[in-house]
């Protein structure tokens, strides 16, 4: 296992550095002078003058690149225009807040995208997977926001049962940052539930028609034995990665989720910061998000190792 | 590969590609999902069509004396903020959300496959530079890309959609290089390039056909997504900019209003959820009308 990560981890290298040099070159798509471009409303010669020579705007291109990854690797990503805070502090900050929601968000796309999986390869053709399927598709089909803006309409503006914002930090008071959550990770939650029913229903399928289900079958064992310690037990080896590269694309979805619930996380800073044209944390935000994205495919085919250790002798 | 795919079976033999042809509408017809798909897309197309033609209120003329206005004989879908019609400005979004759609994926296709097919075709150096730097690119997740992009680019609907096309372009590159390896494989490649035909030749005569299928399936499920980005992107205040009408921007502004008039919120969503949906069932007909294995 050592030696496969090691691997893995070599060759995410120049991937890596890949997308350092694009969220390098992002700087260079900025219209004029981006110096103009990053000093926001100031037009000060010598803060001016001071930023050209900070990001070595005068040198080539090259040694531009080497200075900004030199600064990036000792942890520098710059400086927010808006707070005046160093980008991966700020970054550090808001993370937790949208870790929360991703992982709630996941909890409640595992409990109705599994289940629904199972029945509906269990009961397969029949009225029951079509009305699965269905509801799978049309998740996949909602735009999540619009299901957020309908949420706060119905949940919080006609029966007033969950805050539709005031977010609370998890640490200060539980009890009500769960409660102002729920609704955002719902919506968050169902977006990707779909995409993982579908999943779970295409593995519970190949699994169904394997011969240790029969097998087990034939033993006379309890159907919801079969179902659940046999089938599901090994379905769940590609259900695992699949959730795990999920995480990533709940990251992104968070995006639009923070900005409608007005949650003061990961998302709502990239879109700040899109606004205020603080560029230094757009280029953070996307280059801490394809690391995340990056070590998050490793330890999706980490845990598809060690949870199926057939792929080892391989 | 469909035999409709393969000019190689089919050369000089039309019955070949005429019976997959028959073949392919006959399992797509069966199929009554893929037809509902194929229903909202046409449906929607035609909306956006003839909206210059549709005899409608200007969706950009505004009537203070009919602000947020409930869904009425006059508004069938009411009115917003600063009394413009929202069935009206629902009509003219429908224009920008395909077109942001279909562009945004035309430019996925053609920087996509020619990019995943040379990887393909050639292997080696080209293909690692080319695989690497779409991992690159897939490691960023879609929608954070385009808005980074965006962001960058400037805010309208233009650059959102080559902002969309580009965070898209990634999976085709991926696509056509799988699929080009794997019709290089087969026997009648070989026994082309042993009658001497050129690289050019090879990819237009024999790859470029029997790739098509499976990116035209990718195309449609990839509009779906590229429709919710755009949605997304003018969302944000991203894409489409004021006072030019798109689903996504009357969703923001629907927003701030949500007690005083719902209908603002209530029908783009709907449509949004419609004509994605249109694709999504037309693009998996398409998949299981074309698949390889069912023949």
């Amino acid at each position: 296992m050592l030696g496969f990560l090691g691997r893995r981890f070599l060759i995410a290298i120049p991937t890596i550095i890949l997308i350092s040099i694009f969220v390098f070159g992002l700087q260079k798509l900025l219209p004029g002078d981006p110096v103009l471009a990053m000093a926001g409303e100031e037009r000060d010669p010598e803060v001016l003058a001071y930023l050209r020579e900070k990001y070595r705007l005068n040198d080539p291109i090259v040694v531009q690149y080497f200075h900004w990854i030199g600064n990036a690797l000792r942890g520098d990503l710059g400086i927010s225009l808006r707070t005046n805070q160093p980008v991966l502090e700020l970054i550090g900050q808001k993370l937790p807040v949208t870790i929360q929601l991703a992982v709630m968000a996941l909890i409640i796309a595992m409990a109705i995208g599994i289940p629904a999986g199972v029945l509906s390869a269990y009961k397969k053709g029949t009225w029951i997977d079509w009305l699965a399927n269905t509801i799978a598709l049309s998740g996949l089909s909602v735009p999540n926001f619009w299901l957020g803006i309908m949420m706060i309409l119905l949940v919080s503006v006609k029966l007033g049962w969950l805050p539709a914002s005031g977010y609370r930090p998890l640490t200060e008071d539980p009890l009500q940052s769960i409660k102002t959550m729920l609704m955002p990770a719902f919506v968050l939650g169902t977006a990707i539930a779909g995409t993982l029913m579908r999943h779970t229903r295409s593995a519970m399928l190949g699994v169904l028609k394997s011969d240790y289900v029969r097998t087990a079958r034939a033993k006379g064992l309890a159907e919801r034995v079969v179902l659940v310690k046999h089938a599901l037990r090994n379905a769940l080896v590609p259900i695992v990665t699949v959730t795990t590269l999920l995480f990533g694309e709940l990251l992104a979805g968070a995006v639009l989720t923070e900005q409608i619930f007005t949650i003061p996380g990961f998302g709502k800073l990239v879109v700040d910061a899109v606004f205020n044209r603080d560029y230094a944390v757009v280029q953070g935000i996307v280059l801490c998000t394809g690391i995340a994205f990056i070590a998050l495919n490793i330890f999706a085919d980490a845990a598809y190792r060690i949870l199926n250790p057939r792929m080892n002798e391989q | 590969m469909t035999a409709a795919a393969d000019p190689h079976k089919g050369q000089g033999d039309p019955a070949p590609q005429s019976a997959g042809r028959s073949r392919f509408w006959k399992k797509f017809l069966s199929n009554p999902a893929a037809i509902l798909g194929g229903v909202l897309v046409t449906f929607f197309v035609c909306v956006a069509a003839l909206a210059p033609v549709l005899p409608i209120i200007d969706p950009t003329a505004t009537d203070w004396m009919a602000v947020r206005k409930p869904p009425s004989a006059q508004h069938l879908f009411g009115t917003d903020e600063i009394g413009r019609d929202v069935l009206s400005r629902m009509i003219w979004g429908a224009q920008a959300s395909l077109l942001a759609g279909v562009v945004s994926v035309a430019i996925a296709v053609l920087l996509g496959v020619p990019l995943g097919v040379l990887a393909g075709y050639r292997r080696g150096w080209t293909d690692a530079v080319i695989s690497r730097v779409t991992e690159a690119l897939l490691a960023a997740p879609f929608l954070i890309l385009a808005i980074a992009l965006a962001a960058f680019l400037g805010p309208s609907l233009t650059n959102a959609m080559i902002a969309i096309g580009l965070s898209a372009m990634p999976v085709f590159i991926r696509l056509a290089r799988a699929q080009t390896m794997a019709v290089l494989t087969e026997d009648y490649v070989e026994s082309a390039r042993a009658i001497g035909l050129g690289d050019g030749a090879l990819i237009r005569r024999y790859i470029l056909p029997n790739i098509f299928p499976p990116i035209l399936v990718q195309s449609t499920l990839t509009i779906a997504t590229a429709i919710i980005a755009e949605a997304s992107l003018s969302f944000l205040g991203l894409g489409q900019q004021p006072p030019a009408p798109s689903w996504g921007s009357m969703l923001n502004i629907a927003k701030n209003f949500l007690e005083q008039a719902p209908w603002m919120a209530l029908y783009p969503g709907i449509a949004i959820f419609f004509v994605v949906l249109g694709f999504n069932l037309l693009g998996d007909g398409l998949r299981d009308a074309l698949d390889p294995r069912d023949h």
